[in-house]
């Protein structure tokens, strides 16, 4: 699913975030990234769906070499990813609607199921009737769920999340991390970066430690294993 | 691309345009404003030129017969002419015709000619006309070099300048006309160029879910020729009043020999249609051009 192979990334600023990387994640499994700032997480997990490339070394998505990959096919790499970015990255100027709408029709999907499939969603992350709303209009919180209603409505095969509940209140947190093992329970494979140690404590997962750009702990069922 | 693909990229450069609300007045003000600079320039230039090219196409050659020439000879002097290539037209006009001609075109004083209706000093002619004008002159030298011809008119000195100036006219014309699209076209991309740059990290977003870059640029597509169409209302408008203002008015109460403008229609209509396709080009030409450099995520 994805395997990486002595992966390195070196910055054009001469910041080396990764320093050899080896890890294997299979099909339906949920992993938990934990490090601390700066450590090479969100390196980590740019790489994944190509907003970086490596330095040195190799990464396979889904059996494809996304570093031999052609440009023109890395759209169709993305959509099999759905990504919360840490800052959103949501559409400004379309609505809640709308931006989840537009990963559905990049893949032409009928309007009716568009319709369907965006409402649903919106109900899975109970921003139904802020459908209209613009992402300026709504709470921190507010936009997170919309980014995470955005990776997850085309039913994508890798859910990856940068610090999706960063900015939720205790309780919308629960609800977001039943949205994710849900969504892992139909086989998609997740991956989340986070600071909470409360939620990996808890919620049982393989621990993906990143500290200095290396793996320094892999383990099932791990824990936070940093103070919180 | 499905059929709701499209409908989607038309969708959305027409929202385009009200979403980016004051950028979208800016980049339609620059298109208006060189439309109507090359709107009223191709209007001038147009016309010079088929006024230019209606005198030129009056130029023809006066082949005058000489008097001892008898029948045979005259009709094989006229295929003689006819063979020389780029040849349009020979007509024979006996001197009695030439004579009606002259006494017509005299007028009153033309009165007192006709006493020479009996005795006509004047010569039978050939009217022979050039396919191209501007070969009116070595026709006339191979026609004065036959036999049987006495002389070759065809105001030789003036309709030498003429095409000369003509000549100048046009490549000045041309080269002014290219300069004032390209300028036009530099001006309305970099406007574009603004409204698409606020939109780069939105561009960033699109490639980020997913889309592909002709996913994203169909919109801008369809923005931009919307744009050079929005723009190019305007001068249209302009184009169409002012002209039939100028047809209508100013050039009847003028009326000057050769000022004769190209007919408000179609002429008008056609010029509207070609400001509105290089207004759309223009817009089409710089969004796309814009486009293309966001979307390398």
């Amino acid at each position: 699913m994805i395997v990486m192979q002595d992966v390195y990334k070196t910055y054009k600023n001469g910041v080396t975030a990764l320093n050899g990387i080896n890890v294997d994640i299979r099909q339906g499994e949920f992993v938990y990234i934990v490090g601390p700032s700066g450590a090479g997480k969100s390196t980590f997990i740019k790489l994944i769906y190509r907003e970086e490339r490596p330095t040195k070394g190799t990464i396979v998505i889904n059996d494809k070499d996304i570093n031999q990959m052609k440009e023109k096919n890395v759209p169709y790499l993305r959509r099999d990813i759905g990504v919360v970015f840490q800052d959103f990255k949501l559409l400004p100027k379309l609505s809640v609607y709308e931006n989840i709408a537009f990963t559905l029709e990049v893949i032409e999907e009928s309007p009716r199921n568009i319709r369907k499939r965006v409402m649903d969603v919106l109900e899975l992350v109970g921003l139904k009737n802020k459908a209209r709303f613009l992402p300026d209009e709504l709470s921190g919180g507010e936009q997170q769920r919309v980014s995470i209603a955005r990776a997850i409505v085309n039913h994508p095969k890798i859910v990856i999340a940068d610090e999706p509940t960063g900015n939720l209140d205790p309780e919308t947190s629960w609800e977001i991390m039943r949205i994710f093992e849900e969504i892992n329970a139909r086989g998609t494979t997740i991956m989340m970066a986070t600071h909470s140690k409360e939620i990996v404590d808890t919620i049982k997962k393989r621990v993906i430690a990143i500290e200095d750009g290396v793996i320094a702990r892999d383990e099932h069922r791990g824990e936070y294993g940093y103070e919180s | 691309m499905k059929v709701n693909t499209i409908k989607r990229h038309f969708r959305e450069g027409f929202k385009n345009i009200f979403r980016n609300g004051w950028m979208t007045v800016a980049a339609v003000g620059a298109v208006t404003v060189t439309l109507i600079l090359v709107a009223a320039f191709l209007a001038l230039m147009l016309n010079l030129n088929e006024m230019a090219k209606n005198i030129e196409d009056d130029v023809e050659i006066n082949a005058l017969i000489e008097i001892t020439a008898d029948e045979d000879e005259i009709v094989a002097l006229g295929d003689q002419i006819e063979q020389i290539s780029g040849v349009e037209s020979v007509a024979f006009s006996s001197n009695d015709e030439e004579l009606d001609k002259l006494i017509e075109s005299m007028g009153e004083a033309g009165e007192s000619w006709q006493l020479f209706e009996q005795d006509n000093p004047l010569n039978h002619v050939y009217i022979v006309r050039a396919e191209n004008p501007a070969d009116t002159a070595p026709i006339a030298e191979e026609i004065q070099t036959f036999d049987n011809v006495h002389d070759v008119n065809y105001g030789q000195d003036v309709v030498q300048r003429l095409f000369e100036f003509n000549k100048y006219a046009r490549t000045i014309g041309l080269v002014l006309i290219v300069g004032l699209i390209f300028t036009a076209t530099f001006l309305i991309s970099n406007t574009i160029k603004l409204t698409i740059m606020a939109r780069s990290k939105e561009i960033g977003i699109m490639k980020l879910v997913g889309a592909t870059n002709n996913f994203i640029r169909w919109p801008f597509f369809i923005e931009g020729m919307l744009l050079g169409i929005l723009g190019s209302l305007l001068p249209i408008a302009i184009v169409l009043g002012g002209y039939s203002y100028i047809s209508n008015s100013i050039a009847k109460s003028l009326s000057l020999p050769f000022v004769e403008l190209l007919p408000f229609n179609p002429f008008a209509w056609q010029l509207s249609l070609l400001i509105m396709g290089i207004g759309a080009l223009i817009g089409v030409w710089g969004s796309v051009m814009s486009v293309r450099k966001f979307l390398k995520v």
